[in-house]
């Protein structure tokens, strides 16, 4: 494909001074209605619980006229877990999108980028290793932050790993499985010299879940995203030409690797920052662009979309955790439960075409 | 095709001076397995002479207390577990081999089809359920999941344009692997009993079981092996492409199922007496190639072999390196695999087709 025939296949485009963007009306309409669905669903999420609250009195009290008891419920106990849900999801989606965007494979995410097997095997260390220098971390930085650290750390070897003369995606993914599996001997082998008390802990760290979030760690993680939102919207703009390759995006005068670079880190940390706030949630980041794309008609995972599905999966896979199943399972279960056989539709699909 | 050009064609028939260089390799491989054969019996929390190690198999009973506690450490622990080792890693480099050739995929491994965590899950289910405490018991059932997950993976990888391609494989295991590993942990955190036996089985190791799991298995992997030898000269026909293979007088498919079939014997067999033990397939057949060359009438025995002296290194390097504790072999195996599939890629010796 040369520039011109690729120019002619793009939709229209809008110009405001140096910013210009393509004019979708329809990705425009589902990204509104996907956040009023998100909404709703966060609204009813905070809702459920052993002392049930109705829809109208959620959204007047989030609008700060509610009563009292409600007001202590809601901002005080359900709030943190619902906008952890709503934080990480859409973390999750952006997160998805970009690697997926970059390495041109559906099946790419942060979890086989290694950034949740590094994440898990910090926080397993922290917890089943008692005393000393491990003690000290989990005081001082906090086990969130730790585990943070440990994603970031494993998504930055796994790309510094993967350059060679530049990143390809195909290997990028081959060297995230390898370095995984190096993070997952780690973890296997912290569990099985542990104490049992300590494993259960841990375990908790191997599969997400929402459970027990504290406004604290809400807040670290909100604001995170937050920062790194601005920073992909800023630089999303030079992006769009690259799904056509790297000859393209040359030609079309993008600077393809620093771009490229900076939106891959974005991502780890994005994907860090979901995971320091719940645990390796399974899944949502491979699905939730790939439902985007779909929704929005996009030939590409359209990134606010997806972190809008991203969000709505997560908060109502955590609702259907909390309130359907008969036992109260880690949302991260869930979420496997759908996104198991989501990628198996989508191999298939893949294969078939 | 990137893949059919990645692997090497096999030479037909091959000079006196390979031959005998291959016999060669072939007898110094036998003569360094019973080496490390007889080291793994020495080695141990309590080291032996080499005499003590004789007079442990083969010594009389005296009443002398100190040759009977040799003897008993010899009998009960030495012994079953060099036995095992040996065992299963033919298994898994014999497998490692055949799949290499069967799928055309030179990033194919056993433990990277999802294989070991079926056979996770099914052994976390059946003790959540049935509350089995004997491996004996639940050897079976890891057979089972091994089996059920390996051809579900194997199938989907297959399906269609993408059979052939290394990325749709290692994605599809890697995706069955996370759905089939948050299931696991769901099981596991809501049953105690369950959770500790997983954690220990998780790890991959060769001690521990007795000789009343270790003969089942080890008919299961002989039957596995003796198919796979059967498929070796239609495997090298098969080599050189399809159409040239059914020109020759191969009937594909009838090759194919003999080849899945005994992988998946070797895979399930191995996997239900040791864990999960990733990498070693893949490592050895790499090696074997290189040292034999692409004929899989001498590549995959060489494999075998192979495989035996890792794994048994691998398990004693686990016994020396966190004295008084014991690494195990699983993840001795993972942390030397992971980084030699990592060259593997780097030196991009296959990339996406």
């Amino acid at each position: 494909m040369n520039v011109t025939e690729v120019k002619a296949s793009l939709p229209p485009g809008v110009r405001l001074g140096r910013v210009s963007f393509f004019w979708r009306p329809w990705l425009v309409g589902v990204s509104l209605l996907l956040a009023a669905a998100a909404f709703l669903v966060f609204c009813v999420s905070i809702g459920v619980g052993d002392f049930p609250i109705g829809l109208p009195q959620v959204i007047r009290t989030l609008l700060g006229r509610g009563e009292q008891v409600d007001e202590f419920v809601i901002m005080d106990l359900r709030m943190p877990r619902a906008l952890a849900g709503l934080v990480v999801g859409i973390a999750l989606g952006v997160s998805g999108a970009i690697t997926q965007s970059i390495a041109r494979n559906p099946l790419a995410s942060p979890d086989v980028l290694g950034i949740t097997t590094g994440a898990s095997a910090v926080a397993v260390f922290l917890v089943t290793v008692s005393g000393g220098a491990a003690a000290a971390v989990t005081e001082t930085v906090g086990l969130s932050a730790a585990a943070l650290a440990g994603g970031l750390g494993t998504g930055l070897l796994v790309y510094f790993l993967a350059w060679r003369r530049g990143i390809d995606g195909f290997r990028l993914i081959l060297i995230g499985i390898s370095v995984s599996a190096v993070m997952e001997a780690i973890t296997t082998w912290l569990l099985v010299t542990a104490d049992i008390r300590d494993v259960a802990q841990a375990q908790a760290w191997l599969v997400g879940s929402l459970d027990d979030r504290s406004w604290g760690e809400v807040e670290v993680a909100l604001w995170g995203t937050l920062v790194l939102l601005a920073v992909v919207a800023a630089v999303a703009f030079q992006f769009k030409p690259m799904h056509f390759g790297d000859e393209v995006a040359a030609g079309l005068g993008v600077r393809y690797a620093a771009v490229r670079a900076v939106l891959l880190l974005c991502a780890v940390l994005l994907a860090g920052v979901a995971v320091s706030a719940a645990g390796p949630v399974p899944f949502v980041a491979l699905v939730a662009p790939q439902v985007a794309m779909r929704l929005a008609r996009c030939p590409t995972p359209p990134m606010l979309a997806s972190g809008l599905v991203g969000a709505l999966l997560l908060i109502g896979s955590d609702l259907v955790a909390r309130a359907v199943l008969p036992v109260s399972l880690p949302v991260g279960v869930v979420t496997a439960a759908i996104g198991g056989p989501f990628l198996v539709y989508l191999l298939v699909r893949a294969n078939l075409r | 095709m990137g893949t059919t050009a990645v692997m090497e064609r096999p030479a037909p028939g091959g000079s006196a001076k390979t031959r005998r260089r291959r016999v060669m390799g072939l007898g110094t491989l036998l003569a360094v397995l019973v080496a490390v054969a007889v080291l793994s019996l020495a080695v141990g929390a309590r080291a032996l002479s080499p005499a003590e190690v004789w007079h442990g198999l083969f010594g009389a009973p005296t009443s002398d207390q100190r040759l009977t506690e040799i003897r008993l450490i010899v009998e009960t622990v030495r012994v079953p577990r060099t036995v095992l080792a040996i065992v299963a890693g033919i298994a898994l480099g014999v497998g490692g081999a055949l799949i290499q050739g069967f799928t055309r995929n030179p990033i194919a491994d056993t433990g990277l089809l999802g294989v070991n965590t079926g056979a996770s899950f099914a052994v976390v289910s059946v003790i959540a359920v049935f509350g089995f405490s004997d491996p004996f018991q639940y050897v079976w059932f890891a057979f089972l999941g091994a089996a059920v997950a390996g051809v579900v993976v194997f199938g989907l990888a297959s399906i269609g344009r993408g059979a052939g391609n290394p990325l749709t494989l290692a994605l599809a295991g890697q995706g069955i692997t996370v759905f089939l590993m948050a299931m696991t942990t769901a099981v596991a955190l809501s049953n105690q009993a369950s959770l500790n036996a997983l954690r220990f089985w998780n790890a991959g190791s060769v001690a521990g079981v007795g000789f009343d799991v270790i003969w089942p298995v080890t008919g299961f992997i002989a039957v596995g092996v003796v198919l796979g030898l059967t498929t070796l000269p239609s495997l090298n026909l098969l080599n050189l492409g399809d159409d040239v293979a059914r020109g020759l007088g191969v009937n594909i498919a009838l090759s194919r199922t003999v080849g899945i079939t005994a992988i998946t014997l070797l895979a399930g067999a191995a996997t239900a007496a040791c864990g999960p033990i990733a990498f070693l397939g893949l490592m050895v057949a790499h090696v074997a190639r290189y040292l034999t060359g692409p004929d899989y009438r001498w590549l995959v025995p060489c494999a075998g072999l192979l495989g035996a002296v890792v794994l048994l290194v691998c398990d004693i390097i686990g016994r020396l390196v966190v004295r008084p504790g014991e690494l195990d072999a699983g993840v001795v195996v993972a942390l030397l695999g992971a980084p030699f599939f990592a060259v593997l890629v780097w030196r991009g010796k296959f990339r996406s087709a």
